[in-house]
């Protein structure tokens, strides 16, 4: 696998392609980066035309299995005339990539491709004016096609590789470059099929945890038995019966490195260390009161409209848990910490960010580490990718070879960073004719300074870093996206945290637009109205209405006021229930109608159908789109019927998938997607939208079925039961 | 160093392991070089690592090397195209960690029911789990070869 990346790289370089920084893999590192400011990037700095016609994309921008780089692919081709099979993309390099920024808050359509998108068309421009010279004929005469710069009526061409091939551009990418006519796409909006695809379903793709380097050992790490632990004794002969184990100590942070992986598993199960007593955590049983009651670091106004006094008669409190990213694959990383430079390959959705991280932490200048991303399991976030990378280096650093650092099971459920716990309250009130007349949402959100996230080993390694949460815009959806007069909104975000913050998936947004559907069902059942239709005649935005509509009827929405007057079959209720949202109020609309049978005597919930409508204006890909649809819409069921962080007060008590189970096959519902396309409209990203309003959706058709309003998640069949008792 | 002899992929494979428990999944990513197999959990309880034993699916991340001893075993990178084909026609995969260990359980299920319904799929691949939330898609590819 090493071998193959040099050969790659190598060859890359040997084509001629435009970027001629000097690159091999455990060779010196560069001399320049070509990372660059966003205000003035270089064409080349995002695309090489080769010699052989094929096109490399360098993007900071990664994949993780959302189909990111086949959407650059297409964007590219689309701009260049050049078939999209010619294209590959580069992701994630801090040597050979542009940092535009990292991957998150689905701005790797909306941003990332757009960055592409106006390089590629500048380099159109230049290769339609050297074709221009070469074939004699105006500019305004030719277009690109096929690979071909061709006069548009007739004539002979000439391929972009016998005019650029191998060489630079030597440009800025110019903002005012035309673009092409959306109408006329012929590779943007077709389901291109992912180039990842057919590897990972043979069992061939290279994952960061199968990458192995010359001299490499394993490493684990011995997390402390409590989060604040301090280390006091380790017992060395413990594991003196394991072949080749190394134990390295650096203050608190403990790990084994070993030539065999299954060496370094046995001695960090089996190494006997003495830690000192903590228990610093409030523990989860019972955490909305303390959300409720610890110190606010800051009460921010979020929306501020109309009278804030006006009478709001109906109330009700949410509550969501912390969640984990719970990847598939515990974090890893491989790092090879030398004197001359660090080399650290890791799967973070932020390489530069991690990269930035590491020089500040390690106290290595940034320029001597070199990030390289390769694909990981799925993440929805930072998960624990950032700390294994910083493991790693500590291993690495201590035992003076390279290191290949993977986390255990309980490592990932246990810390990495969590999406944030979330409490809701909520006040309003209805007039006869159902409009919401005010509308006061007050949430509390654990906190701290914002900056970058301390990294789990450094900190028990006593290395000097910064004490940042961030766990993205939690605080967009708090208000109903229906006419309001009266309409306030304030966060209170804590002082502090039990566990450290994540931007996990559509941050906030999901546990926001729960509260605020949720509540404006009740509204509708207070009004005695049908749920759709009280949301209908409060919603203006003909888009908006158009995906409403849709979900509707895919799911043969049949208007009455709910619960349903049906009674049970026995125990079973059966239930339908809708959420609208649109993302973060400026971006994708989407509407979720869901089918529901709950089981009064063992509280279980089944989802038997979901429809979901959804519209991110320009669409890319379809059948990317789709996947990713499909994968929020599962994710999201998952977190809200299954998930939840438990801690005590010394440590997180959820550690395995046993004791943070996620939805199984058996649980599958039928899903059923309509992508709403507006090629004329901006293109907003997918990787999170469609997940905001499952919870509601959910929790509403519970409410239908049965006629109790869950407001706690998950809805494990326990709490069900109890609810309905 | 005990050794311990199987088959592999249909090649006859002689391996060392210092430890008699150490579990197949290391051994056939570390010593044979096969990757297909992830480490998920290492608990047998995510799928992530499933390889075939003797035709049946078997969690290599807690069978023992020396349980392993004179059985064969197969690996996703010698299965027939036919069901890998199935799942890049529907496109079944985001990150596609879990998807070697899902294509090896539906190897295993299709083996013994060639036409499962949509509800034994389910069942069989029970104790599959797929973060990304892949399992329309993944459905969709077995029964494509279910009802081919
Ligand atoms: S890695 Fe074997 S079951 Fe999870
Ligand atoms: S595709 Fe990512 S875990 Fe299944």
């Amino acid at each position: 696998m090493h071998a193959m990346t040099s050969l790659t790289r190598r060859g890359l370089l040997k084509s001629g392609g435009a970027l001629m920084v000097s690159f091999a893999l455990g060779a010196a590192l560069p001399k320049r980066t070509i990372a660059q400011s966003a205000a003035a990037p270089d064409v080349d700095s995002f695309l090489a035309i080769h010699a052989d016609g094929s096109v490399t994309i360098y993007t900071s921008k990664v994949d993780i299995g959302t189909g990111l780089a086949t959407a650059f692919r297409q964007t590219a081709a689309e701009e260049l005339g050049i078939p999209v099979e010619r294209f590959n993309v580069i992701e994630g390099d801090t040597a050979t990539t542009p940092n535009h920024g990292g991957t998150g808050g689905s701005s790797g359509i909306p941003r990332g491709a757009a960055d592409i998108r106006r390089a590629a068309a500048t380099a159109r421009q230049a290769l339609l004016d050297l074709g221009s010279k070469q074939l004699n004929r105006p500019a305004a005469d030719l277009t690109i096609s096929a690979g071909e710069v061709h006069p548009a009526a007739d004539g002979k061409g000439i391929a972009v590789a016998a005019l650029i091939g191998g060489k630079r551009f030597s440009l800025k990418v110019d903002p005012q470059a035309p673009l092409r006519d959306p109408a006329a796409y012929t590779v943007v909006g077709k389901p291109i099929l992912r180039a990842d695809v057919p590897a990972k379903c043979t069992g061939r793709h290279p994952y960061l945890q199968d990458l192995t380097v010359p001299g490499m050992l394993h490493g684990r790490v011995v997390r402390p038995a409590s989060m604040g632990a301090r280390l006091l004794s380790v017992d060395e002969s413990s594991v003196r019966a394991i072949p080749g184990v190394r134990v390295v100590r650096v203050e608190s942070f403990l790990g084994v490195v070993a030539k065999d992986e299954w060496a370094a598993i046995r001695a960090a199960r089996e190494l006997k260390a003495t830690w000192s007593e903590w228990s610093g955590l409030p523990g989860s049983a019972g955490f909305e009161r303390t959300l409720r009651e610890s110190p606010v670091e800051r009460d921010q106004v979020v929306v501020n409209r109309g009278d804030a006094n006006a009478p709001k008669p109906l109330s009700a409190t949410y509550y969501w848990p912390f969640q984990s990213h719970a990847s598939l694959a515990p974090s890893c990383a491989v790092a090879d910490c030398k004197e001359s430079g660090t080399t650290v390959w890791s799967a973070s959705q932020n390489p530069f960010g991690l990269r930035g991280n590491l020089a500040k932490v390690f106290g290595i200048p940034q320029e001597k580490i070199h990030v390289i991303y390769l694909d990981g399991s799925g993440s929805y976030g930072s998960n624990g990718n950032d700390d294994a990378a910083a493991d790693a280096l500590l291993l690495s650093r201590a035992a003076g070879q390279p290191v290949r650092m993977q986390w255990m099971r309980e490592d990932e459920h246990g810390w990495d960073p969590k999406g944030p716990a979330q409490l809701l309250d909520i006040r309003g009130a209805i007039d006869a004719e159902g409009n919401i007349t005010a509308w006061e949402t007050q949430m509390w959100l654990p906190g701290g300074p914002q900056g970058d996230r301390a990294l789990v080993g450094p900190e028990s390694a006593g290395l000097a870093q910064g004490h940042g949460q961030n766990a993205g815009a939690m605080t967009l959806n708090t208000d109903p996206p229906y006419a309001t007069a009266n309409l306030r909104v304030v966060a209170h975000s804590l002082k502090d945290t039990p566990l450290r913050l994540s931007n996990l998936r559509a941050p906030g947004k999901i546990a926001n637009v729960f509260a605020v559907e949720g509540f404006t069902d009740e509204l509708a059942v207070a009004a005695g109205m049908d749920a759709a239709a009280f949301r209908r005649r409060l919603l203006a935005d003909p888009r908006a209405i158009a995906v409403l509509d849709r979900a509707l009827a895919m799911i043969e929405w049949q208007p009455r006021p709910s619960p349903n007057p049906k009674p049970a079959a026995g125990n079973l209720h059966v239930g339908r229930g809708i959420a609208y949202m649109r993302y973060k109020h400026t971006e994708n609309y989407v509407a979720m109608a869901m089918e529901v049978a709950v089981d009064r005597a063992t509280g279980k919930v089944t989802v038997r159908r979901v429809a979901c409508a959804h519209d991110c204006g320009l669409i890319v890909n379809p059948d990317g789109l789709r996947n990713q649809v499909e994968g929020n819409i599962v994710q999201t069921l998952s977190r809200t019927l299954h998930e939840e962080v438990t801690f005590d007060r010394s440590r997180v008590t959820s550690v395995d998938w046993a004791s943070y189970p996620v939805l199984t096959f058996p649980e599958a519902p039928a899903i059923e997607v309509a992508l709403i396309d507006h090629p004329d409209q901006p293109s907003y990203g997918a990787g999170e939208a469609a997940s905001a309003p499952v919870a509601a959706a959910l929790a509403n058709a519970i409410f239908d079925a049965t006629g109790v309003r869950l407001r706690t998640v998950p809805f494990t069949p326990a709490r069900v039961k109890a609810a309905l008792a | 160093m005990p050794t311990y002899r199987f088959r592999v992929n249909g090649n006859a494979a002689t391996v060392d392991s210092w430890d008699p428990d150490q579990p197949l999944l290391y051994v056939l990513r570390n010593t044979l070089g096969l990757h297909s197999a992830k480490f998920g959990c290492g608990l047998g309880q995510c799928g992530a690592c499933t390889v075939l034993l003797d035709g049946q699916a078997v969690r290599s991340c807690v069978l023992p090397i020396r349980q392993a001893a004179s059985h064969a075993v197969t690996t996703l990178e010698a299965l027939p195209a036919r069901i890998p084909d199935a799942f890049i026609a529907e496109q079944a995969a985001q990150c596609g960690y879990c998807t070697a260990g899902m294509v090896m359980g539906a190897a295993a299920l299709l083996s013994q029911t060639p036409h499962p319904s949509l509800d034994q799929v389910k069942q069989s691949l029970a104790g599959n789990l797929c973060r990304c939330g892949t399992h329309t898609r993944i459905l969709n590819a077995v029964m494509r070869v279910a009802k081919a």
